[in-house]
């Protein structure tokens, strides 16, 4: 902090502004989230050129359809992200998520409307009870949605009874995701893009936001201004609880049946798109729109390795290295911003 | 209706194996500036903290404007009007400075925070306040002492009716420090009441009404204006007499070997040929205001920082210094100014950052370390820098502001380097402690270590220097034998901006 040098410091008790060193930080956001921009444009571009079958529309909306789920996991994970957190527990609780909808939709055979909601705030209720374990019983948020992500794992194969719930019954349902509101645009991407709208606005506008980005930076000092930090981050925690609740909605209209065994590897994936959105680990730094094009680039990578036939396999590799290649232009952009 | 803002009596508090505060009691007018005074663990803070409702009182009574009140969290404190400016920086780096200063009362419109209100609002504080400052600015890129301004107006913003501010000038330049004193004068004639604490002895007389001593968590009295008189209050803060030791001159330097030697140094952004010789045996100061380059200079000789062309030499040889770890190989310790962010693991006990830079000397070829051994050595420093601590198990971030910084200088001393860099090293520390710290170095100069010593106040760097390098601007403008150097001298060094060199 201090190594940072000012010339015009001799002049103190204020010295001149410096508007200067705030555009340079804005413009540290802009290129931080252009060179994921870049990167996007970059792989579309390597792909379409590998294969024909690349870029024709339907390839498009099927990479939008499965940018879906982990979008709108990634966006929750984000509040939680920033305020230097972690959430392990959204994959299997989406699993939760949806197997819940098929209890309330199947089992129960409730009003679509209220089975919907009913899954949506299974995902709030995790989230919630995550917030209360981190900041009122203070476990590091590593440890406690851990936990969560096995107690919501064996919750659901106990709940469905280790089958899967088909919706076919439920008439409806499937057009949740793959229904077309917006002709030529599936649902599931309508969701994602009003839920970025949403986190935007809740992140960037709202005292939500700034307090997601004070605690942050610095929470004890954000504890003595007055805020109520403890309430705040169970606020946090049950927004991404919510947005988990959503995906596990999204899920299950998308493949017409709650799979419980399915949800593993998910949480991870998000976490990933996130970070490779330029969203910082240590907290306090962070973007809606990073998180998006993250999302979108890990799933035109999956697709395209898909489409030039190359292994599943090699796919997680090739996943592996573009998470480290993102994280360490990151902390390299910082440190010369630093220097 | 009575002149009497706060009164507070029998106040005590203790924490596990410590007792902060015994039966402690003051009074506050309106429009008085009390200064509250005491050694590196006296209590001071402890007793604010209460005040603004971060501690919780075992025992006392607190009374503002001659009712009793019960303060249990900050909101409440905020809610009654007592607002403070840590001894610690309590910002949040990622927010901009108006984020910063209204968090917990953004201006709002229904679930919408209204961003232009805020810099507004800001804007508008921070010229009343005479701060020349971009509310827009993000606070990660302003420096220590212009954070601390923040800090300074965050606190102002609540219009209290009692400011605390905890050594706020322990970061700031004269300058600065005389923009926060005319802010002082300001709000005594608003009717404010200012608690401040302090351990530069001379701001005592300049701005305080009264002055409140404690000492081991005790009160031990209050001096009324006409009754100030340094010599009193430290000796009822140390329970002692204290001797002064002598200016050094130049010419007490045992030899003229030149131990380290730095020609043409300069980083891209800041330094511009930096050319100076630190001899055996020798303190060399340097003076000159913040941001001149000084604790950047310090970084760059141990490759904390980038430099570009210049040649360092060890002993008359050539070395390279890439790395804080090639100067610490080659005998430089650097003990740095920011001792929360880069010297001390706050989270460890006061053992292990002691040992931290020399765990080496403790660890055999196997790779096992001897915490015996090292755990005699730790007691041996808490012992000999008189550090206030339970015991060498106590987590670091329990001990003190002072006491913190004695540790940070335990650390380097237990390395055994043969050229020590001290950036600012008696920030915060009491005037008993202090005098402790100068005999420290210069019994270390005296077994033929070599130092050099940035500080921002003169007086200490006329006490203790053989010579003083002076920067402005990134250069060196003047290197003066103690002898030679006075305040005004340096000053004149200090403020030169151009080319105009005089060695
Ligand atoms: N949270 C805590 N836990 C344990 N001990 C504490 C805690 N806070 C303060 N103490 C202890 O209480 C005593 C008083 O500390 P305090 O910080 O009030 O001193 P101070 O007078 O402000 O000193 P300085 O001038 O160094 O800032 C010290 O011995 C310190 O170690
Ligand atoms: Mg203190």
């Amino acid at each position: 902090m201090n190594a940072t040098p000012v010339t015009d410091q001799t002049r103190v008790g204020g010295g001149t502004p410096e508007p200067r060193r705030s555009a340079t930080s804005f413009l540290r956001a802009q290129i931080q989230q252009s060179l994921a921009f870049a990167t996007l444009v970059v792989l579309l571009v390597f792909f379409s050129f590998a294969s024909s079958n690349f870029f024709t529309w339907s390839n498009i909306s099927g990479i939008l359809l499965s940018t879906a789920v982990i979008g709108i996991l990634a966006l929750g994970t984000t509040f939680v992200i920033i305020t230097g957190g972690i959430d392990l527990s959204i994959g299997t609780g989406m699993t939760l998520a949806a197997v819940m909808t098929g209890i309330f939709l199947v089992n129960l055979e409730l009003p679509l409307m209220v089975g919907v909601i009913g899954g949506i705030l299974t995902g709030g209720l995790m989230g919630f009870i995550n917030g209360f374990n981190i900041a009122i019983l203070r476990l590091p948020p590593f440890i406690a949605t851990l936990a969560m992500m096995l107690i919501a794992q064996g919750l659901a194969l106990v709940i469905s009874g280790v089958r899967p719930i088909y919706f076919s019954s439920v008439v409806g349902f499937k057009d949740i995701a793959l229904g077309f509101v917006i002709p030529g645009l599936p649902n599931a991407v309508l969701i994602l893009f009003v839920l970025a709208i949403l986190a935007y606005v809740l992140l960037s506008k709202t005292l939500l936001g700034r307090y997601t980005f004070a605690i942050g930076s610095n929470e004890e000092a954000t504890r003595l201004s007055g805020v109520d930090t403890r309430k705040w981050k169970i606020v946090i925690y049950t927004v991404a609880g919510l947005f988990t609740g959503v995906a596990g909605v999204v899920i299950g209209a998308r493949l017409d049946s709650a799979q419980p065994q399915l949800g593993t590897g998910y949480e991870l994936q998000a976490i990933a798109a996130v970070i490779i959105g330029g969203t910082s680990l240590l907290g306090g730094r962070g973007s809606i729109l990073g998180t998006l094009i993250g999302a979108l680039i890990m799933s035109v990578l999956i697709n395209g390795l898909r489409i030039m036939s190359i292994q599943t396999e090699w796919q997680n590799v090739v996943i592996g290295v573009v998470i480290l290649i993102a994280v360490f232009t990151d902390a390299l952009r910082q440190r010369r911003a630093a220097s | 209706m009575s002149n009497q803002l706060l009164r507070v009596t029998g106040i005590s508090k203790s924490f596990p194996g410590v007792q902060a505060l015994k039966d402690v009691q003051f009074e506050l007018d309106r429009g008085e500036v009390l200064a509250l005074v005491g050694e590196n663990g006296a209590g001071k803070s402890s007793l604010m903290k209460i005040l603004s409702g971060i501690y919780i009182k075992d025992e006392g009574s607190i009374f503002l404007d001659g009712v009793e009140v019960d303060i249990d969290s900050p909101k409440t404190a905020q809610a009654l009007g007592i607002s403070i400016i840590h001894q610690e920086m309590n910002l949040m780096a990622h927010l901009t400075i108006a984020q910063n200063i209204f968090i917990g009362r953004e201006p709002r419109e229904g679930l919408f925070l209204r961003e232009r209100a805020l810099n507004r609002k800001a804007d508008e504080l921070l010229k009343r306040l005479g701060i020349n400052l971009d509310p827009k600015a993000l606070v990660e890129t302003l420096t220590v002492a212009k954070q601390q301004m923040v800090e300074i107006a965050k606190a102002l913003s609540f219009d209290a009716k009692v400011l605390i501010m905890d050594e706020p000038t322990s970061a700031l330049t004269d300058v600065e420090t005389e923009t926060l004193f005319t802010l002082i004068e300001g709000l005594k004639r608003t009717g404010t009441g200012v608690i401040y604490i302090s351990h530069r002895m001379d701001e005592l007389r300049r701005i305080t009404d009264r002055v409140t001593v404690l000492r081991d968590g005790e009160y031990i009295g209050t001096l009324q204006k006409e009754q100030l008189d340094i010599p009193t209050i430290i000796e009822m803060m140390v329970g002692r007499h204290i001797e002064e030791s002598a200016r050094p001159t130049a010419r007490d330097r045992a030899n003229n070997e030149v131990v380290l030697k730095v020609e043409g140094l300069n980083t891209r952004q800041l330094l511009k040929d930096i050319s100076f010789e630190l001899k055996r045996g020798e303190i060399l100061g340097f003076a000159g205001m913040m941001g001149a380059g000084r604790t950047e200079v310090a970084r760059a000789i141990i490759g904390a920082d980038l430099s570009e062309g210049g040649r360092v030499h060890i002993n008359g040889k050539p070395v390279k210094i890439k790395r804080p770890s090639d100067a610490v190989a080659h005998g430089i310790g650097y003990l740095s100014e920011d001792r929360k962010a880069y010297g001390l693991l706050l989270e460890q006990d006061v053992n292990t950052n002691v040992l931290l830079a020399s765990l080496r000397d403790y660890t055999d070829a196997l790779g096992f370390v001897h915490t015996m051994k090292g755990k005699q050595k730790s007691r041996e420093y808490v012992a000999s820098l008189r550090i206030k601590t339970p015991s060498i198990s106590a987590t670091t971030k329990n001990l003190s502001g002072g006491n913190q910084q004695k540790v940070v200088i335990a650390k380097w001393l237990a390395r055994d380097c043969d050229i020590l860099i001290f950036d600012e090293p008696t920030r915060g520390i009491d005037v008993g402690a202090k005098e402790e710290i100068y005999k420290l170095l210069n019994d270390l100069v005296a077994a033929g270590k070599s130092i050099i010593m940035i500080s921002s106040e003169l007086p200490e760097v006329l006490r203790l220097s053989h010579r003083i390098v002076v920067m402005a601007n990134g250069r060196i403008t003047g290197i003066l034998d103690n002898e030679d150097a006075n305040q005004a001298k340096i000053m004149d060094y200090a403020t030169r901006m151009g080319d105009e060199k005089d060695l």
